[in-house]
């Protein structure tokens, strides 16, 4: 099983959505990761979605999203080339004996407070899987309270545009 | 859209006829003016609360026929049928919730058959929907996979807009079926009606023309084959190649097999033509699959009726796959060479690449696979045994029907033994003679899809080849013919059972018929008459239960032109349809009676016993076969 993250930019009609979800819940596509949004033009949106397929099943599912007619284009983004980012809000157990320890760590992976109350804190880190995976694993101890993180949301390196090509050959 | 700025064609004149200045309308009557701009002559469908709006203006349209239908169903197949036998495309229309869930079986059977339809929907007003109003359902969200596209409209200036797009999707590209939701609101507001309107498309460009590097290797492959063969879906039908086909085969002279969806592409009495592939196809054809080393591949999709057990399928076969649509291309069998485009363009380009070949001599020499074939289909023709006691074989009716309704008919099946009968023993030859529901296997689908195509082709005799549990699912629609003047003929293949299933209860089963006796004609039970039914619909019914019978009644039923012709022929219930390959296995397995595999002279005897329904079991390994059990 390998993981395979593509950029789709859609039309930003109501449905979209429900229809790129629909057609990888009926083919077994199976989704790992998924975040929308408008991009620099408020009429295409884009979806970053990582999907766990072997090689032959990847082809099936780009095929099949370009037949969806409010597709403009699916992008494969290799990991190599592309900035993957997702973010990760923790709230962790933290009391005035463990909270500077807790700091340390926050400290020492770049990530930030970003809510403090006298049990606990909130902290906001933003990477890529490995890092945030295993500033989870250090903070397991104090105790993991509660956890939400974002879809992954990926760019390609480089001054090129996905974008502007879509647009140029709509 | 690109504005080309060409000399004006026809086409282009039509459409400046066409052409409407801005005027105020209500929003259904710009769904009426639009129909009528995309030059709809007829709407099979039913009104109901919310599509009401619509049906005022459809009332002064001299344009547009609607013909009222009893069940939505029947509206959908009905459009189907007529797009089918006509290469237009066919609409259809219903209320919103029941009305346009009913449309849903239809919906899926046009996306797996790429059938162009488009379906009209009233959808509840738009400050409703979501509350679970009256007669609400999500249509869109539920035609989300059953369709190529689909719409929900709640601004009426949004119709001709959205209508001309349905239509455009519908027929273009891989055709198939566009549903446009529109709320009650939008039909009844003002609205300002222009066309043509502006198609804004921007994520939709079929590709239709081959790459010429793509012809180029198909070529090559072509040249240096020795066991050729040219597998034919429906795509070559959908796309009007049939005529390029042939020349490509006068051309290579490479044999040819014609899947379920792709009967009549090539005329069956054309000697390379050695049947149709799969699960219930010839010997000839499914042997030369097996054996041959370069399947050139139009318009099919490997359906897993065609392949049996995927992975020992055409084991040494190269594969040239031309589709429109690239997501079929290494679906299922990976494509040495895959060619994009519709068959026709596909076909054009093969037959100059491959005739620059041959000029050159460089062309390829199959006359001793093409030996091979001619002897696989002259040992192995097609055929049944006469059933005792003097009842009637269902092949023999067929057969007969074949011979005397002729080439120039419509054939429309529903599914099930008596449509693989009708694909067997009708000589097919002309496309669009055969409409049958392939992929979806709809039961029900040959009584309103007869009526559309004889709707789109009035000119032409219109057999409904029904079976007697399919005929009970749809027949209301006799109704519908009898008062628009729609004088389909339906032969219903009166087995008295769910045929196909019992055959399935007989082979796999140990001949448990459970719950597949539907009591139409076995001990004297007719549950209903259909004599009786046929008459109380206005119909003509005729009864046939004996082999000396059936060329008069076959012949009394062509002579009525007035009405819609029901003809009960009641048949032996035991009769099966060989040959057979049992599902998700080899298709070396095929097999032309029970447990009789091909007698084969030669060395090529790999057909083994077989003796399980592996339909749902999806291991790749059928088991050991051949293991000695023999029921």
């Amino acid at each position: 099983m390998s993981q395979h993250t593509l950029s789709v930019l859609v039309e930003n009609k109501p449905g979209v959505l429900a229809r790129i979800a629909g057609l990888f819940a009926r083919r077994g596509f199976n989704i790992h990761s998924l975040a929308v949004g408008e991009t620099e033009h408020n009429d295409i949106s884009r979806i970053t979605v990582v999907v766990d397929v072997e090689g032959l099943p990847l082809e099936q599912v780009t095929k099949q999203l370009n037949k969806l007619v409010e597709v403009l284009k699916v992008v494969e983004l290799d990991a190599a080339s592309a900035v993957q980012r997702q973010v990760m809000l923790i709230k962790v157990r933290a009391d005035a004996a463990t909270r500077s320890q807790v700091l340390e760590l926050v400290q020492l992976f770049r990530a930030k407070v970003v809510d403090v109350a006298t049990e606990s804190v909130t902290i906001e880190a933003t990477g890529h899987g490995e890092k945030l995976t295993a500033l989870l694993g250090v903070l397991e101890p104090y105790g993991v309270r509660e956890l939400v993180q974002s879809g992954i949301v990926a760019i390609g390196r480089g001054p090129r545009s996905i974008t502007d090509r879509a647009l140029r050959g709509a | 859209m690109s504005e080309t700025q060409a000399a004006p064609t026809p086409a282009r004149l039509a459409e400046q006829a066409r052409a409407k200045a801005p005027h105020e309308v209500t929003g259904a009557q710009s769904l009426v003016l639009s129909l009528e701009a995309l030059e709809v002559d007829t709407v099979f469908g039913i009104p109901g609360g919310a599509i009401l709006p619509a049906y005022d203006p459809l009332l002064d349209s001299v344009k547009v026929r609607h013909i009222l239908v009893r069940h939505e169903q029947g509206a959908g197949h009905a459009a189907e049928g007529y797009a089918s036998a006509t290469g237009k495309v066919g609409v259809c229309m219903a209320t919103s919730g029941p009305g346009a869930t009913n449309l849903v079986t239809a919906l899926a059977d046009a996306h797996m058959d790429s059938v162009p339809i488009v379906a009209i929907t009233g959808q509840v007003a738009s400050a409703s929907i979501g509350t679970d109003a009256f007669q609400e359902a999500d249509i869109r969200g539920i035609t989300m996979p059953i369709t190529k596209h689909n719409y929900l409209v709640t601004d009426p200036a949004q119709i001709p807009r959205v209508l001309a797009e349905a239509f455009h999707i519908a027929a273009t590209g891989r055709p198939g079926p566009v549903l446009v939701d529109i709320s009650k609101d939008a039909l009844q507001a003002r609205t300002t009606f222009t066309w043509p309107p502006r198609i804004d498309l921007p994520g939709y460009h079929p590709v239709t023309r081959p790459h010429a590097k793509q012809i180029r290797e198909a070529t090559r492959l072509i040249a240096a084959a020795e066991r050729p063969v040219l597998y034919v879906g429906g795509g070559v039908i959908r796309a009007d190649a049939s005529e390029e086909l042939r020349q490509f085969v006068e051309l290579t002279r490479i044999p040819v097999v014609t899947t379920l969806m792709a009967r009549g592409a090539l005329p069956d009495s054309h000697e390379l033509h050695l049947g149709m592939p799969g699960m219930h196809g010839s010997v000839a054809a499914v042997t030369a699959l097996q054996k041959s080393d370069l399947l050139i591949t139009l318009g099919a999709r490997f359906d897993d009726r065609v392949t049996g057990q995927l992975s020992s399928f055409a084991p040494e076969a190269k594969v040239i796959h031309a589709d429109i649509d690239p997501a079929e291309i290494s679906k299922n069998r990976q494509a040495d060479v895959p060619i994009v485009g519709s068959c026709k363009d596909v076909l054009v380009d093969l037959i100059t690449s491959v005739d620059t070949d041959i000029d050159a001599g460089r062309g390829g020499d199959y006359a001793a696979w093409r030996e091979r074939t001619q002897g696989w289909k002259r040992d192995f023709p097609l055929g049944y045994s006469e059933s005792e006691s003097g009842s009637l074989a269902p092949q023999y009716v067929i057969e007969r029907l074949s011979a005397i309704a002729g080439p120039e008919a419509v054939y429309v099946a529903g599914v099930g033994q008596h449509q693989m009968w009708a694909a067997q023993f009708v000589q097919y030859e002309r496309p669009r003679a055969w409409l049958n529901s392939g992929g979806l296997g709809t039961m029900g689908y040959a009584v309103p899809a007869a009526m559309g195509a004889q709707v789109g082709e009035p000119d032409r005799t219109v057999w409904a080849i029904d079976g007697d549990g399919c005929f009970q699912m749809t027949n209301q629609e006799l109704a519908t013919c009898v008062i628009n003047n729609i004088p389909i003929k339906v032969a219903v293949i009166n087995n008295s059972s769910l045929g196909m299933v019992r055959q399935w209860q007989s082979l796999f089963y140990d001949k448990r018929y459970s719950n597949t006796d539907l009591h139409t004609s076995a001990d004297g039970q007719r549950i209903p008459d259909f004599v009786k039914l046929a008459d109380a619909y206005g119909c003509a019914g005729l009864r046939c239960e004996r082999p000396e019978d059936v060329d008069d009644t076959i012949r009394q039923a062509m002579a009525i032109n007035d009405r819609p012709v029901v003809v009960d022929f009641v048949v032996h219930r035991d009769a099966m349809v060989w040959p057979m390959v049992a599902a998700g296995v080899s298709n070396d397995m095929i097999q032309v009676a029970k447990d009789t595999a091909p007698q084969w002279d030669r060395e090529e005897s790999e057909a083994l016993p077989q003796d399980q329904d592996a339909d749902h079991s999806e291991a790749e390994a059928p088991g050991e076969p051949g293991e000695g059990e023999d029921n």
